[in-house]
């Protein structure tokens, strides 16, 4: 099964299926509705973002480049993660950028939720994997497609 | 790579000042090894500023840890500024939007007993634009800081040459309340070397919201050093190039995710520094006139019917400067008289500070904007714009940003002129 090594910036393992943006990923554009409609199931509400738009980003592996979009990105993802709307975990082909990294060290100092993070695992990682693959997450950063 | 921590903040991670001020100091720590931080340094600027302005109802978890800081008595060590309020009674609004606005925020008055609470430096410190002298939260050179909002980091950064990364919301005020940041990326010489070389060749001066754009999506996040500008807007950083450059950073850093760009002969590290902050292998990109316009003419119209008259205009995201407000009501007066009209043609707001306000309040030039139907207001036309309502609306602006995160249309600054004293899209 096809294998990629990342960096665990938050450790932890979970099995998911992937939800893949392959595009740059706007945190408050993406959650703006589901926080507001109080969406458990999460769907992205980011008109611009045409691979992820109305899928549910609850508890899916949510596979990206990096984050872009307002600075408050970091405290979207802390306020999704502390009312039970996350991802099972975000998958990073490039280095995790700065928004990103402090939501999701909020989410993991600051709420109960598991949400591991690994990021780094290169451009091949994004052009494998596919939505709806069934992906496996291991605390060292390695992430195995099946 | 583990930091290297003094006594004093190894004493607040290991819990000695509570455990609310340990996890405060975790965050920090696990944040800065995430971007190889070797060490923290301390946050020498005197006020911090906070992208989270606005008492959104469904942010409850923010407002949750706000209220454990309070009980805990872990505060900012430093007073704050913080972006626009979200509401003006001020600016125009349906029934519907009114009612809608105050469900949707209804915890500022909460929110703002909070911050109040934490360190707000006043109850008018809510700008975008803090930097402005007449707000007062402007840092010196070299002065590290633990801010959010882009527009103002890119700002503090280029034009005052002070040192701050990108923050999150909430990350800023960690930095605030412990006294330190991780030392790492734009607080570093290297993290502030140009990786890519610009090449202004323009045949006149660029409109700045639309040579930011150009710019911040090229570079996303890398710093560009800056050549060809300064050709037209001068070498001295005085009130003009200032609100240029506030303009044209906001555009670069909400198109792209610019922190710090340096412009040749101009901001302060340009000029000390020269052509050695560029660094090895850096790349180029070369703007003319026909890039300007293929930029401005990529940007979609989000609009559900595209030919609508336009019901309301924004001039002012990032807030307006004082000098900013008297030559738009210099150039509105020309325009509504060359145009034989006394009144602009549709509903238009003026965003500025409280305190830039004060003073424009003071001078003739109030009454003129005001007898032109404009409303000055301190909102944040961003807040005001995101929400399925007001989203629905034809909305115009000069602002880019406001482009970028609303369906609000942009046009150049004589394009809303031409629009607000003829009211023709």
């Amino acid at each position: 099964m096809p294998t990629f090594q990342g960096r665990a910036v938050v450790p932890g393992s979970v099995k998911a299926q992937a939800l893949v943006s392959r595009q740059g990923f706007n945190t408050l554009a993406s959650f703006q509705k589901a926080l507001m409609f109080k969406d458990k199931s999460a769907k992205c509400s980011d008109q611009n973002n045409p691979d992820i738009y109305e899928k549910p980003m609850h508890g899916a592996a949510l596979c990206l480049p990096q984050t872009i979009g307002s600075t408050t990105g970091g405290m979207v993802l802390y306020c999704a993660a502390a009312l039970g709307q996350q991802p099972a975990c975000l998958l990073f082909s490039k280095p995790i950028d700065s928004l990103a990294a402090a939501g999701a060290i909020l989410a993991d100092v600051w709420t109960d939720v598991s949400m591991p993070v690994v990021d780094n695992l290169g451009e091949e990682f994004l052009a494998y994997v596919s939505t709806g693959a069934s992906v496996e997450v291991k605390p060292d950063g390695t992430v195995v497609i099946e | 790579m583990a930091m290297i921590l003094t006594p004093e903040q190894q004493s607040m991670l290991s819990g000695d000042k509570g455990e609310t001020m340990a996890k405060v100091m975790k965050t920090l720590v696990m944040y800065g090894e995430t971007f190889g931080a070797e060490k923290m340094v301390p946050v020498s600027a005197g006020y911090g500023h906070l992208v989270t302005s606005f008492g959104l109802s469904v942010m409850k978890p923010v407002y949750a840890l706000m209220e454990q800081f309070i009980e805990s008595g872990v505060l900012s060590g430093q007073k704050f500024t913080a972006d626009p309020r979200p509401l003006d009674k001020k600016v125009p609004k349906n029934l519907l939007q009114d009612l809608f606005f105050h469900v949707m925020y209804s915890k500022q008055e909460e929110y703002e007993k909070q911050l109040q609470a934490l360190g707000l430096l006043s109850e008018d410190s809510f700008t975008c634009a803090c930097y402005l002298d007449q707000v007062g939260n402007t840092p010196r050179k070299g002065d590290v800081l633990s801010w959010a909002e882009s527009s103002a980091v890119v700002y503090a950064n280029s034009v005052l040459g002070a040192r701050c990364n990108r923050n999150s919301g909430i990350l800023e005020l960690f930095g605030s309340i412990a006294g330190c940041v991780p030392y790492f990326g734009l607080l570093t010489d290297e993290g502030r070397k140009a990786t890519w070389v610009v090449d202004v060749r323009t045949t006149k001066k660029p409109e700045a919201q639309i040579l930011g754009s150009a710019i911040g999506m090229k570079v996303m996040e890398d710093v560009p050093f800056i050549r060809g500008l300064s050709n037209y807007i001068g070498t001295k950083l005085d009130d003009d190039a200032t609100a240029y450059l506030k303009d044209f950073g906001a555009a670069t850093a909400s198109n792209g995710a610019v922190g710090l760009y340096h412009i040749e002969h101009l901001t302060p590290e340009a000029v000390e520094l020269g052509e050695s902050l560029i660094a090895p292998n850096a790349k180029t990109y070369i703007i003319d006139d026909a890039e300007l316009e293929r930029v401005k003419t990529s940007y979609p119209v989000m609009w559900k019917d595209p030919d609508a008259q336009a019901k309301l205009c924004f001039v002012g995201c990032p807030h307006l400067s004082l000098k900013q407000l008297h030559d738009w009501t210099a150039a509105l007066s020309q325009a509504l008289a060359q145009a034989g009209r006394a009144k602009v043609a549709m509903p238009t707001v003026f965003t500025s500070p409280v305190a830039v306000q004060r003073e424009f309040e003071k001078t003739s030039d109030y009454q003129t904007l005001k007898d032109m139907g404009v409303v000055v207001s301190y909102i944040c036309p961003l807040m005001y714009m995101n929400n399925p309502l007001c989203g629905k609306m034809p909305v115009v602006t000069n602002s880019n940003k406001l482009r970028t995160y609303t369906t609000a249309r942009y046009h150049t600054d004589a394009e809303i002129l031409e629009l607000l004293s003829k009211g023709v899209n």
